[in-house]
């Protein structure tokens, strides 16, 4: 690859992320501000895809497919269903009154979050932190990533799967035996 | 630059889930906002996982050999969130059709029955 193409694969990769990050924050802020709620919930679909857009940018491809089909997929199409099944009295979704305290609450976590980030000395993955050959692993590893993910799901965190497992089993007997009729 | 900016949308996302399930009558417009939070840490970690390393990898030769389970542990993790986040909204909306079929509303300030 010439450096010229490579510096253009940079800029391409910077304009998709930016317009990836206005659509992201852009609609997550329309999420709260919107009064139809169904019109929320598609912003929040646009919200999501935004989200598994920056999974592809950071190489978890696996995740952008985990959440294209388990959000956009099932999660959003749950939401619009119950706004659809409770509607009838639905005049827009109202605010508290304590609103303000709120908002400020969040400029304030959002600030400070902001700050800390980035003043935060990261230890970065570079080729200075690792020698020439630990590079080649970690690039292996990043770019052979769902091998490595099933393996370490079912080895090092089956526990935790197992548990996950019986925890969705337990959610959906709840769910049914809740919105059974009687 | 490169990290930092995932970061902070991250943040961002959070900041605005926590404002809208902490502001919001609406029972499904508060859980639309918890989704906003989920995946703002979603974000955050993976973010995480991509750009850095733990200090254990450059010391020993064991973080070495086994190089994958130190830098996929932010996309495990995610895995995780996502199956409890969905858990989560299947329970919550049923519980919120249970409240609406029993009382006639959904918002969250009407279902206040244990505060008396």
């Amino acid at each position: 690859m010439t450096p010229t193409s490579a510096a253009e694969n940079a800029l391409i990769t910077e304009i998709i992320f930016w317009i990836i990050a206005l659509s992201t924050v852009v609609s997550a802020i329309a999420v709260v501000q919107i009064r139809d709620l169904f019109r929320a919930a598609l912003f929040l679909i646009v919200t999501l895809l935004g989200v598994a857009g920056m999974f592809i940018l950071l190489r978890a491809e696996f995740l952008a497919g985990v959440q294209l089909m388990i959000y956009v997929g099932a999660i959003s199409v749950l939401i619009i269903f119950a706004i659809l099944m409770t509607r009838d009295i639905d005049e827009g979704s109202p605010s508290h009154s304590f609103r303000i305290p709120v908002a400020l609450i969040s400029v304030i976590f959002m600030g400070l979050a902001i700050y800390v980030v980035s003043n935060t000395d990261w230890n970065l993955l570079s080729s200075q932190a690792l020698t020439e050959d630990q590079m080649g692993d970690v690039q292996a590893i990043l770019s052979n990533g769902i091998p490595n993910l099933a393996s370490m799901l079912l080895r090092d965190f089956v526990l935790a799967f197992e548990a996950v497992s019986l925890l969705l089993l337990a959610a959906v007997l709840g769910a049914l035996a809740l919105v059974r009729g009687r | 630059m490169t990290l930092e900016r995932f970061l902070i949308i991250g943040a961002i996302l959070f900041a605005i889930g926590l404002y809208g399930a902490l502001s919001k009558r609406h029972a499904i417009a508060v859980l639309m906002s918890l989704e906003l939070m989920f995946n703002g840490v979603n974000l955050t970690a993976v973010a995480l996982s991509r750009y850095t390393i733990p200090a254990a990898l450059s010391q020993s030769q064991y973080a070495i050999d086994n190089a994958a389970r130190f830098i996929l542990t932010g996309q495990i993790f995610t895995i995780f969130i996502i199956t409890v986040a969905a858990a989560e909204i299947a329970l919550g909306l049923a519980i919120i059709i249970a409240i609406y079929r029993s009382r006639q509303t959904v918002l969250v300030t009407e279902a206040s029955d244990l505060r008396k």
